[in-house]
């Protein structure tokens, strides 16, 4: 465990001589993270209109600490991608997520930048987490601001439970890929080899020939 | 707008040029020739008052040969009514028509992004709306309403970072 | 990322002031993707010299999501929820141009109610969006309390169609031959209420920024846009209004009954950015006249909202769970809907301009092609001319004023 209730306990030899203080300075740590998110919004689309009224006056998310909306991914913490996420603009996402200084967390808002949404077409990125690691997916079309506000309080809770200086010390075990790595999360299934799960409903080229020889089903062609 | 039987109002604009008028749910189009589409648009423009080109599209037939038919619609502000203008294309390039409405610049950029049509003329010819290196024309209806590999040039940019991150200096 | 370079066309070493620290280099900066006063996902590739703007190259399809390719896919009724989200500040907008367009072309006409009760949901939608375009154009300038006044509105309104449709955005509420439901007395009273107190509202926002003198040196004089130049491009909407051009396509092609409201068009007389805000402003003032009219009138006008014609419309719900031909019909229109070879435009007066749908069939069960034409696009085809030779801080003040949403821009 990275934290210093870990490290407390190796270097005094004993169970939890620095234990009480290591793990208030680990809640006093994740306390100040969790109040004090500073969120990035990429408002790609109509989720950026509502995440705009989540700012605004009825739904203010300056309750809860994340007033700083800073549109320089230098200072912010939270990356809240708001919208359809298309191939032409995912390296432009991508960069803005690397640009972003570690503790970081991503907040995938709307069905359309948790799954491409309605969009199953040639243009649009099937999920963000293809290319960055996802906190919270907040589905809704747009999501209300009161779901974004419950997915705040939700990131909230993970940040109270994680080891906030596992990464420093390099105790920290893999939950997300490295900064700056570039290495995907999930590898996207585009263009290579379609399997039966592949079939779309609309789209009547994608189906795959039909093996039941029986007249009713087609006959065995395709 | 005229009634069933009489000409149209622009139809005296096209005199001389071979063209057909045809009655669809919105009003009267007039489809001309590849030859004469130009001289054509200019006519409307000038004699028939149709300062506004409203958009320039493309259908596409496919697999009916020739595929392509070219679609401008104008708009004229003072006598307020509209014409289609309709051409089939024999091949994929058309006449420009972005020196008689400036605001058609984009609209023939798009039809290139979109269908492959060139426009002999055109000052900026790119790519509008897919990312530049993209390799293929989207509306074309044989393109896969998935796509064909549409994150390759994302995992080339992606491949070109992580090799300059593990160069040695 | 900003980088120097020395152009082919940087002025001539006589034209370069001697006290030039830059010696006549020009810089590409580049604006967006991602920036907050883009209003969206719009790329700038800015060539300034100085603090001028030299040369202004606009990227767009950052947020092209194929919705054309979509609509020959999915079909002519799956294809509702996709117009939501093309200018996604005034969905309904959207969805009735689209209506309009397929209606025209399969020869249907809709019933008087729901005429009357698009009318009123169209102008709803006009007021969100040009309380988008203040709000964002406020904050963009340094205006913050405008952003929240109008966004404070806009939740009101949201509220009204939250009770209306179910949804505060993207509402997907219109069909081919009328609307999903009738309008109830609930929610008659909502917008009563709403257009009781939005005239106040519109007051602290004008009391605010008309006479404000930063307002005004930020304003006027930006972006000066002549009669022909706006016709030349493509220009509707405000844009062109603005600019002293009398074209409104509710006057001028009326659809769903408009000829018979009582509205003025509000006119300006130098296409500057000023003059832009000022129509919006009135605009709004008439729309909320207008939907005070429409409000009326539904006291009166009662029927349907929704054409019962079997080939394009789905039957009643509790017939297709009992009889067998409105089965076979719903069966049909979900799966093989046909409406007969042809093409129709159709446009409508939305808050950007004219939006425009070209539908096309050839007779079989899926559309041939559906082109929407784009106010947006125009608007930022434009404004390369508009921001040459200004300064940079104008270029905010123009991206704002000829208001674009990237969702319609890009598709």
């Amino acid at each position: 465990m990275g934290s210093l209730k870990a490290i407390g306990a190796e270097s005094a030899g004993e169970q939890g001589s620095l234990g009480f203080l290591a793990t208030r300075t680990d809640w006093l740590i994740n306390w100040g993270r969790k109040n004090s998110l500073w969120p990035m919004p990429l408002g790609l689309s109509c989720c950026g209109i509502e995440l705009m009224a989540m700012f605004g006056p009825k739904f203010d998310l300056a309750r809860f600490g994340a007033e700083a909306a800073r549109f320089t991914p230098r200072q912010c913490d939270l990356l809240i991608v708001a919208g359809t996420l298309t191939w032409k603009m995912a390296q432009a996402a991508r960069t803005i997520y690397d640009q972003m200084p570690d503790p970081k967390w991503v907040i995938a808002m709307g069905v359309c930048s948790s799954s491409g949404g309605m969009y199953d077409s040639y243009a649009v990125v099937q999920g963000v987490d293809s290319i960055l690691p996802v906190d919270v997916y907040v589905p809704g079309c747009p999501p209300r601001p009161d779901a974004m506000i419950d997915a705040i309080l939700k990131l909230q809770k993970k940040i109270e439970r994680e080891d906030p200086l596992g990464r420093l010390i390099g105790t920290a075990g893999p939950m997300r890929s490295e900064a700056g790595s570039g290495e995907l999360q999930f590898q996207p299934n585009f263009g290579r080899k379609r399997t039966a799960l592949d079939k779309h409903a609309h789209d009547p080229k994608s189906r795959l020939p039909i093996e039941d020889p029986s007249p009713r089903r087609g006959g065995g062609k395709s | 707008m005229s009634a069933a039987g009489t000409a149209p109002r622009w139809a005296a604009a096209l005199e001389g040029l071979p063209h057909e008028i045809s009655a669809e749910q919105d009003g009267p189009c007039v489809r001309v020739a590849l030859a004469d589409l130009r001289e054509a648009l200019k006519r409307l423009r000038d004699r028939a008052g149709f300062a506004m080109c409203t958009f320039v599209t493309c259908i596409d037939g496919y697999p009916k040969e020739p595929r392509f038919e070219l679609c401008h619609q104008l708009l004229s502000l003072e006598h307020n009514d509209r014409v289609r203008v309709r051409c089939t294309l024999p091949g994929d390039s058309a006449p420009t028509c972005s020196d008689l409405w400036p605001g058609a610049v984009w609209m023939e950029r798009e039809c290139f992004d979109m269908f492959g049509l060139r426009f002999e003329g055109h000052p900026d010819l790119r790519r509008l709306l897919m990312p530049d290196g993209y390799e293929h024309f989207p509306l074309r209806r044989d393109f896969p309403h998935h796509g064909i590999e549409p994150d390759r040039l994302y995992r080339e940019w992606d491949r070109k970072r992580r090799e300059h991150w593990t160069q040695t200096p | 990322m900003t980088t120097t370079q020395v152009f082919e066309y940087a002025p001539s070493p006589e034209r370069i002031p001697g006290d030039d620290p830059l010696h006549g280099e020009l810089m590409t900066l580049n604006m967006g993707p991602q920036h907050p006063a883009t209003h969206g996902v719009l790329r700038l590739i800015v060539t300034l010299d100085g603090e001028q703007v030299v040369k202004c190259d606009p990227m767009v399809g950052f947020l092209h999501r194929g919705k054309e390719k979509s609509c020959e896919t999915l079909g002519w009724h799956k294809f509702f929820p996709h117009t939501d989200r093309l200018d996604y500040v005034q969905p309904l907008m959207n969805n009735i141009g689209y209506a309009l367009a397929v209606e025209k072309l399969a020869g249907i006409d809709v019933p008087e109610r729901a005429k009357v009760a698009r009318v009123l949901l169209m102008e709803l939608s006009r007021i969100m969006a040009h309380l988008i375009y203040i709000g964002t154009l406020g904050i963009d300038l340094g205006a913050v309390t405008i952003f929240f006044y109008s966004f404070r509105q806009r939740e009101e309104l949201y509220k009204i169609v939250d009770a209306y449709t179910g949804h505060r955005m993207n509402n997907t509420y219109v069909r081919i031959g009328g609307l999903y439901a009738d309008v109830d007395e609930g929610v008659e009273a909502m917008v009563r209420e709403f257009l009781e107190q939005f005239p106040s509202a519109l007051e602290e926002i004008d009391k605010l920024l008309t006479r404000n003198r930063i307002w005004n040196d930020r304003n006027r004089g930006i972006g000066v846009l002549s009669a022909q130049d706006a016709i030349a491009r493509s220009l509707t909407g405000p844009v062109l209004r603005a600019s002293g051009v009398d074209w409104d396509l509710r006057r001028k092609q009326p659809y769903s009954g408009y000829e018979t409201y009582e509205f003025e068009v509000p006119l300006g007389s130098t296409g500057d950015c000023y003059d832009r805000y000022l129509v919006r402003m009135e605009e709004m003032r008439q729309s909320a006249k207008i939907a005070r009219q429409a409000l009326d009138r539904l006291a009166t006008v009662k029927g349907d909202v929704l054409i019962e014609d079997r080939r394009y419309v789905l039957p009643p719900k509790d017939l297709v769970h009992t009889s067998m031909e409105e089965l076979i019909f719903q069966f049909k229109v979900v799966t093989d809907m046909r409406i007969p070879r042809g093409q129709a435009y159709h446009a409508i007066e939305s808050s950007k301009g004219e939006l425009g749908f070209f539908v096309a069939s050839d007779g079989s069960s899926k559309p041939l092609r559906c082109h929407i034409r784009a106010p947006g696009l125009m608007n930022i085809q434009s404004l390369p001319s508009l921001a040459e030779d200004r300064l940079f801080s104008d270029m905010v003040s123009l991206i704002g004023s000829l208001d674009f949403v990237m969702g319609e821009v890009d598709r």
